[in-house]
């Protein structure tokens, strides 16, 4: 602690400047950086705990309804699209702990004031974006994948008295796959927008807002042929589409379209808040 | 080395920093000195990067700071503001760092040795007392091993121990030919850190020279006489072409002494001694008053205040608490706060 330890510690621990700092360090940088701090825990606890214990518990109830012959309306969903229905029952509200995470990898950056000590470490400041992203992207698709797996095999049990799904069927790998990568690309999609709103709480509300609000009410534009346009092409409505088995008559972009209109979404918002990053003071 | 050249920094119709050039030479500590909001943190924003200035340019080591490949290597910055997640802990702060620059871990530990924080390491960065927060933002500044040093009010808010510290660090450093900018509102915290000074008011450079260059350049030497006898005293130094001034509150010392004290100007101290014996005038004080670093800062910024402050009459008021008046005609840039 004395100054005249300092020039001894100094050396001692003298780097070796023949070590170059790559694209790899950025990315262990960021590992370092999501994995340390809680909030990210607890998304992720939330999400898996949720989306499991939600699976379980939905088709858990529209099974006894089913038998009990009640709730008509979800029982005629169950059997319409049994896979669909237990991927969409628990991610639906899972996903919204993914929101909450990508755009908070982002926002603490700039609520704590991290992002100077980031951008003095980089200050070209796209490699950070882009090694954050990574990071979080592969982070994200690993749970994801894990737990829409488990979802559709918890669904699958819990329905089995009902009606009988299996991966071999036709679709039913894409859509369980599907429901990973959705997740994957709807936190980079939050992750953007933190990107652009740079507050917690602005951003977090415009994410949910998209997702659960907007999203839906273009439903209701259904019965115009431009209105199913708008609906289809709108980001996480295209996304969603890979989670499902069966299209809908009227659905204007097949599964795979889709999930490539929500990632060009994600990509235009990215892009944008890439510009804003190099652009604004930090 | 680090060098502005014609920096210039507006935010929407302010003008934080107006047309700014200097040269940070290595060896010494490069006091920054300026009443708040002077453009001080602005300037070291922009030296780092993180500020895109509106024109002009900063280069460290004659490359800008976006061009450094590994910048913490060649730079170290303590900035004002808290640049630490709260929830961190000081490891995984100093780790992250680390990280981005391919130093090894080691290095982390070296430097929480450094500055003490070893034995809260793993404890999250929220709960550090300001001086430990500080310490933590030295040993970030630190970690690549940089040359040069950019350091922002980094004696704020310190205790006595924690300024020592500070100021010998930044003593130390300069002793090993590093290049240290510290930036302070604080003019005698200056005055014994700092070799060197870079003076600046309203954005604009007002010094820029070696620290006792710019006391001396303060008011003149003068004397303070306390005396039962100012009629005679007076008489006598004004017939030598001295000047003889009620002394201000604050230069008045503790009132104990019925004695009124003087403050003479253009006479040295023992001459007037002299005098007053030649005269049998008696003295109960006789003190050469040094211009300190504040007087000469206040001298230099007295116009260039952010705030104006209406001018006190000597004795009844410190210019700190007179009023707020309005904006001088010559804020041309039509700055408002």
């Amino acid at each position: 602690m004395t100054t005249a330890a300092a020039s001894g510690e100094l050396a001692s621990g003298q780097a070796d400047a023949s070590v170059k700092a790559g694209f790899g360090h950025l990315m262990l940088a960021e590992w370092t950086k999501i994995r340390s701090v809680r909030s990210t825990v607890w998304s992720l606890v939330i999400f898996v705990v949720g989306t499991l214990g939600l699976t379980a518990l939905f088709c858990w109830l529209t099974v006894h309804a089913i038998e009990t012959g009640r709730a008509p309306r979800r029982s005629a969903d169950l059997l319409a699209d049994p896979v669909s229905f237990i991927l969409q029952t628990g991610i639906g509200l899972g996903q919204l702990a993914i929101c909450v995470l990508g755009a908070l990898t982002m926002t603490t950056e700039y609520s704590t004031g991290v992002i100077r000590a980031s951008l003095l470490a980089v200050p070209k400041r796209l490699p950070v974006l882009a090694a954050k992203c990574a990071v979080f992207a592969g982070l994200i698709f690993v749970i994801a994948e894990i737990v829409s797996l488990v979802s559709f095999f918890i669904g699958k049990a819990v329905i089995h008295p009902v009606v009988d799904v299996s991966l071999s069927q036709s679709g039913v790998a894409r859509a369980v796959i599907g429901a990973g990568l959705y997740l994957t690309v709807l936190g980079l999609f939050a992750l953007a927008i933190g990107a652009l709103i740079r507050h917690s709480a602005g951003a977090i509300a415009a994410v949910i807002g998209l997702v659960l609000v907007v999203g839906p009410l273009l439903g209701l534009l259904d019965s115009y042929d431009w209105g199913r346009h708008v609906h289809d092409w709108f980001p996480t409505q295209a996304g969603e589409y890979i989670t499902r088995i069966h299209q809908a008559s009227d659905q204007v972009l097949t599964p795979w379209q889709g999930f490539a209109v929500f990632c060009s979404w994600t990509a235009l918002l990215l892009a944008a808040g890439a510009y804003l990053l190099r652009r604004r003071d930090a | 080395m680090i060098e502005a050249r014609d920096l210039s920094k507006t935010f929407r119709t302010t003008l934080a920093v107006d047309h700014l050039s200097f040269t940070v030479q290595p060896g010494r500590v490069t006091g920054f000195l300026g009443p708040n909001g002077a453009g001080k943190s602005t300037t070291m924003r922009i030296i780092l990067g993180l500020d895109h200035p509106t024109s002009g340019t900063a280069t460290i080591n004659g490359k800008p700071y976006a061009e450094l490949s590994m910048p913490l290597r060649t730079v170290g910055a303590l900035l004002e503001a808290k640049s630490v997640h709260t929830g961190r802990s000081a490891r995984n702060h100093l780790l992250f760092l680390a990280q981005t620059q391919g130093l090894p871990s080691s290095r982390v530990d070296a430097m929480l040795d450094l500055v003490g924080l070893r034995p809260v390491a793993g404890k999250r960065a929220g709960s550090f007392s300001l001086g430990m927060s500080q310490r933590l933002g030295v040993a970030a500044a630190l970690l690549g091993d940089p040359q040069v040093l950019l350091l922002d009010e980094p004696v704020n808010g310190l205790d006595p121990e924690g300024v020592l510290w500070i100021r010998n660090l930044m003593k130390h450093l300069a002793s090993e030919g590093k290049t240290v900018l510290v930036s302070s509102h604080l003019m005698n915290e200056m005055a014994v850190t700092a070799d060197h000074l870079i003076v600046i008011g309203r954005g604009r450079l007002l010094a820029d020279a070696p620290t006792e260059d710019v006391v001396a350049r303060g008011s003149g030497q003068s004397v303070r006489v306390r005396t039962p006898d100012p009629v005679r005293l007076t008489e006598l130094i004004a017939a030598e072409g001295g000047q003889v001034a009620p002394a201000t509150a604050t230069e008045n010392g503790n009132g104990d002494d019925q004695a009124p004290a003087l403050t003479v100007t253009g006479i040295p101290a023992a001459r007037v001694g002299e005098l007053a014996a030649s005269a049998s005038v008696v003295l109960h004080e006789l003190t050469p008053q040094l211009a300190s670093l504040e007087d000469a800062f206040l001298e230099l910024t007295s116009d260039s205040l952010e705030f104006g402050h209406l001018e006190a009459e000597p004795g009844t008021m410190r210019p700190e608490s007179g009023r707020r008046q309005p904006e001088p005609a010559q804020a041309t840039d039509g700055s408002v706060r």
